[in-house]
């Protein structure tokens, strides 16, 4: 049996093709300790799955897989239930306003370009800022030069701010305010644009507060499982859009590709790691970038009326 | 065995209507089925028409045959159309149009392409033909309209297909419609018309219902329903797995 039909999404998918796609995406999202949501939910949108049921569903599926990342990085110890807690109180504040101007931005039409312009301004800026400095740590390695990225004594401004906290699993000594608006940010573009926002969060836990990239993995997927878990009920009892057969297909594939990949995570070293996230996250940039500059196929599109009583009874 | 039966019964009521009211040619219709179910393994469907021509005294001797239009009709609802344009290096919705009452899906079969059974002006004043899922005061813009109509026949929720309609006998027709595997639950309006030498003589209409059963069914009304429980079963079974992966995976 290969077709199966999808009781919310309301029509039928080929199993292999979903387990395969979450399979592959799972992988990377082992890999670097991003949700994956980035990926997954652009392909589902593609194969003609609506919108509402594909970020919702992949709310569960991501949850799903950053539960067997993250007991395998518990198991290594690494992880900062600390930070990842603080995080976690950031973004929720930021999800309910991300949850608020997707609705309104659905309203006038203009979504899909936001959409698309987060997406290149995010991607495209965090993925040129790991290029760059992945490929200055590569430069540096064949010199003969070691290249540290937390240099002590030598921190940022922001690191400064009134109430400084300790964080001992991250060797983080740092005002609770960048961290908090961090966060803030981090759950807003996620709920607006339907994914977890590792991807933003790893980058910025490394970057901008030099934490150890192995505790970054698992303190992402740590803030990742609890907003995600929270994205699921809240879709599951507001636009009942969770597709529990659609999520299942993914979950399988997502899971066990999340597995594999961690596991090749532990042989990458840290430079190759951020190189290769660099480039996943500039392709799709890169992918939006074409979508809005170049001229489409057809330039007029069909949706549903979002507006009152847009749903006539038969 | 169900189709000669079909017929038997067809042929039954059509002698037995006879000779009761003296007005032309008129339809006798029979649908294959009253619901399509949706089930795990429903990937669209066909329904079939069984159709007989009703003739008496009063109706005239035809030297044209007889044209069969059959037009299904899904639930409806309003819908948008947007248009990009360029803005800057950017392309970006910028004009829309709302339409009203657009069926969901719309499939017209016919014996022969339709513009070989009637004019263009005829054809909109029967509502004959795909043009027809949109109201006249919505066509206020042909570009959006016509739009409208590529869109939804690209996605194969629009189709016209003149070569579905197959005359068994001159007075006996079948009509196979579609039901594309994406055709949303509800109400499906059939309506046939019947037409010799471009002028419509009759019109009878129908209905069908597509609905899901089963497991699909279940879900579909968990899912609304029981909100909270149906999101909680949810986190249990992702939780489920993601712990599963972790006890396969775990010798290292």
């Amino acid at each position: 049996m290969m077709e199966f039909y999808l009781p919310i999404a309301e029509l039928p998918v080929n199993i292999w093709l979903i387990v395969g796609m979450s399979a592959v995406v799972g992988f990377i999202s082992g890999l670097f300790g991003v949700g994956g949501g980035f990926l997954i939910t652009p392909l589902l949108i593609f194969l003609g799955i609506p919108p509402a049921v594909a970020i919702a569903t992949v709310s569960t599926q991501i949850a799903a897989s950053s539960l067997t990342a993250l007991i395998s990085h518990w198991k290594r110890r690494a992880l900062d239930i600390k930070l990842g807690l603080l995080l976690l109180s950031g973004s929720s504040i930021g999800t309910v306003c991300g949850v608020m101007a997707f609705n309104a931005l659905r309203r006038v039409g203009q979504l899909d370009l936001t959409i698309g312009v987060s997406y290149i301004i995010l991607l495209g800026g965090i993925g040129l800022l790991m290029l760059y400095e992945s490929l200055k740590a590569f430069r540096a390695r064949r010199s003969g030069r070691p290249v540290k990225l937390s240099r002590g004594g030598n921190h940022p401004w922001y690191f400064g701010l009134p109430f400084r906290m300790r964080f001992p699993a991250s060797g983080l000594y740092v005002s609770v305010i960048p961290l908090l608006a961090m966060a803030l940010i981090v759950g807003f573009f996620g709920a607006l644009l339907g994914i977890g926002g590792g991807f933003m969060i790893v980058p910025a836990l490394i970057y901008l507060f030099r934490v150890p990239t192995m505790v970054v993995v698992g303190t992402s997927m740590f803030q990742i499982l609890f907003s995600m878990s929270g994205a699921t009920m809240l879709h599951a009892t507001t636009n009942h859009s969770v597709d529990f057969v659609l999520a299942l297909l993914l979950i399988i594939g997502g899971v066990f590709g999340a597995q594999f990949g961690a596991r090749a995570g532990r042989h990458l070293k840290g430079e190759q790691f951020r190189l290769l996230l660099a480039l996943i996250v500039l392709a799709v940039a890169l992918r939006f970038l074409g979508e809005l500059a170049l001229k489409p196929d057809d330039v007029f599109s069909l949706a549903v009326s979002v507006s009152p009583a847009a749903r006539v009874a038969p | 065995m169900t189709r000669t039966q079909t017929l038997l019964a067809l042929l039954a009521s059509l002698i037995s209507g006879m000779g009761s009211q003296a007005r032309a040619e008129n339809l006798i219709l029979s649908l294959s089925s009253n619901h399509v179910a949706i089930t795990s393994t429903y990937i669209g469907t066909e329904l079939v028409i069984f159709g007989v021509i009703g003739r008496d005294q009063a109706s005239a001797t035809r030297s044209e045959h007889y044209d069969i239009v059959v037009s299904a009709r899904g639930p409806r609802s309003h819908m948008v159309v947007r248009e990009k344009a360029g803005l800057g290096p950017f392309w970006v919705n910028q004009h829309e149009q709302k339409f009203l009452f657009i069926p969901a899906t719309m499939a017209v079969v016919s014996n022969r392409p339709l513009d070989a059974i009637t004019s263009p002006d005829m054809q909109s004043r029967y509502q004959l033909g795909l043009d027809s899922a949109i109201i006249a005061k919505d066509r206020r813009d042909e570009r959006f309209a016509q739009a409208l109509i590529r869109l939804k026949q690209r996605d194969r929720l629009y189709e016209s297909l003149p070569q579905n309609v197959e005359f068994i006998t001159p007075n006996v027709f079948k009509a196979v419609i579609p039901v594309p595997a994406r055709a949303p639950t509800g109400l499906y309006d059939v309506e046939v018309a019947l037409l010799s030498d471009s002028v419509r003589l009759a019109s009878q209409s129908t209905h069908f219902e597509v609905i899901k059963i089963g497991f699909e069914q279940d879900v579909a009304e968990a899912a609304r329903l029981h909100g909270w429980l149906y999101g909680f079963a949810a986190l249990l079974m992702a939780g489920l797995f993601g712990w599963l992966a972790t006890i396969i995976f775990r010798r290292d």
